[in-house]
């Protein structure tokens, strides 16, 4: 399976952000659920997914560290598994 | 990377604006529960008209409030109640609202059915009119149910069936959850606290020692199927933690508006105590989120008193603030409801007369009984993860 970094991803349009300093959080109007991004870099990560191929692209953009990786890929992936992410229309 | 840190103190230094707001509109209500939270019976002069309600929600648009829970009192007795409510979705605040379903005619069930910024919780406290009627009034159960049946009939699927859990309710869990299915709506089981007329009948009505552990019980086995609200961290004691954030959110992310704009730091908490201001005061509700003294020192680390020493306390925290506060209890110190049994000690030494009374009392009639606890409601998450979700 592709990995979600490799994926042209998007926050879903029923998904509001509200930046905090811990990070952000996110709420989904149609699944009613909450999410907490606790590091300030994973929302830049969002920020960027609009403008960036991919989300590893965003990843780095948003400077990232290789060693990081992994833990935002995880942390991606349950974004998407929950709605709150979205594959992006080329 | 931030991992480690629990997110409970993150909340420490206050959050944009609150994840949990309850905005009673009125305390007007045609109903007169036993256990009604927040006394609720006659309307207030004071209390806030369309224009207001409308800065106000302008306010919660600014400040990225992602849903409102609107209570009462009934809220839809107030006439502009559509009016509000479709203000604030147009703005993009999410509307929960609470209520006794008297007012769910066909034509507001289709109206709901639209829109995915409208949630709707359906009160009732009992499996059948017997035990429902006994604290909600005389044809609540069919009134309820009658709600349900238009929601049903017009494709609304997932509302909420809201159920304040007594001694009485607790043996119809099963009903309870059952009849939730039947009509399509999930079932949301919150606490039963001492507060408004509540304080009155909370000695009767609330649940054993024993059905407390059933009730855990039960709640783990049916994991995110049934909504809590956040409301029985309490037991965490018995085991693991259950889903959620784990700690008393007043003022932190939790905080009530009452219908005439004074802000308290919980629905559960309407007593001058725990006022922070008025959203008529300059600066408006948001400068009282961020800055009141009351909020500030309710984002201290709490200190465990008497709780310190137990090995549950990272779970419970040493329970619901409003609880311990209306029953007479220290606030740094055990729950009412400790399932350590440290709670019924601590009642046993509570001086006569030494118990707070709710300092605003709308109800009808002046005897302290009747309406429906309704949450803390919403409650958040889960801890510890880099991005952790929730349902609300
Ligand atoms: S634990 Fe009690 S006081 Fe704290 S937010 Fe919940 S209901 Fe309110
Ligand atoms: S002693 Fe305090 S922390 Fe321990 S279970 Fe009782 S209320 Fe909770």
């Amino acid at each position: 399976m592709t990995s979600v970094l490799d994926r042209r991803l998007g926050v879903a349009p029923q998904v509001s952000v509200r930046p905090e300093r811990f990070g952000a959080l996110l709420y989904h109007f149609g699944t009613r659920r909450l999410s907490f991004l606790k590091d300030p870099r994973l929302l830049e990560v969002l920020e960027r997914l609009d403008g960036s191929a991919t989300a590893r692209a965003a990843c780095d953009g948003a400077g990232v560290a290789e060693a990081a990786l992994p833990a935002f890929e995880r942390a991606l992936a349950r974004l998407v598994e929950t709605d709150m992410l979205q594959e992006r229309r080329p | 990377m931030s991992v480690a840190t629990p997110l409970v103190e993150h909340f420490a230094a206050g959050l944009e604006a609150p994840i949990c707001l309850t905005w009673e509109l009125t305390y007007a209500c045609n109903l007169d529960c036993r256990h009604c939270l927040s006394s609720s019976g006659r309307r207030d002069p004071r209390e806030l008209d369309t224009d207001e309600a409308k800065e106000l929600i302008n306010e919660f648009e600014r400040m990225q409030v992602f849903y409102v829970n609107i209570g009462g009192g009934e809220p839809t007795i107030r006439s502009d109640f559509w009016e509000i409510v479709d203000y604030a979705v147009a703005h993009h605040v999410g509307v929960k609202f609470s209520t006794n379903g008297s007012r769910i005619t066909a034509e507001a069930a289709e109206r709901i059915a639209g829109s995915d910024y409208l949630d709707v919780q359906i009160s009732l406290d009992g499996a059948t009119p017997e035990v429902n009627d006994a604290v909600r009034g005389e044809g609540t159960f069919a009134t309820a149910i009658g709600a349900m049946e238009h929601m049903a009939a017009a494709g609304v699927r997932g509302f909420k069936l809201s159920v304040v859990c007594t001694r009485h309710n607790l043996p119809q869990i099963d009903d309870l959850k059952a009849l939730a299915d039947r009509y399509g709506a999930q079932l949301r089981l919150t606490r039963l606290r001492p507060s408004g007329r509540g304080a009155a009948v909370w000695g009767e009505l609330h649940p054993t020692a024993g059905q407390q552990q059933m009730l855990y019980t039960w709640l783990l086995a049916h994991g995110e199927e049934v909504l809590t609200g956040d409301s029985f961290f309490h037991l965490a004691g018995y085991g693991e933690p259950l889903p959620g954030l784990n700690l008393c959110g007043a003022g932190r992310v939790v905080c009530l508006i009452d219908p005439v704009g004074d802000v308290y730091a919980c629905p559960f908490a309407i007593h001058e105590e725990f006022l922070a201001g008025n959203v008529r005061d300059p600066g408006g509700f948001g400068r009282l989120w961020r800055e009141a003294d009351l909020f500030r020192s309710l984002r201290e680390p709490t200190d465990a008193g008497a709780c310190g020493a137990c090995s549950a306390y990272d779970g419970c925290r040493g329970g619901c603030m409003a609880a311990k506060f209306f029953t007479g209890l220290p606030l740094a110190g055990p729950d009412p409801e400790c399932v350590k049994g440290h709670g019924a000690t601590a009642l046993a030494a509570v001086e006569a007369g030494s118990v707070p009374r709710p300092t605003a009392d709308h109800s009808r009639v002046r005897l302290l009984p009747r309406r429906p606890a309704r949450a803390c409601d919403e409650s958040p998450l889960a801890p510890s993860d880099f991005a952790t979700t929730v349902s609300t």
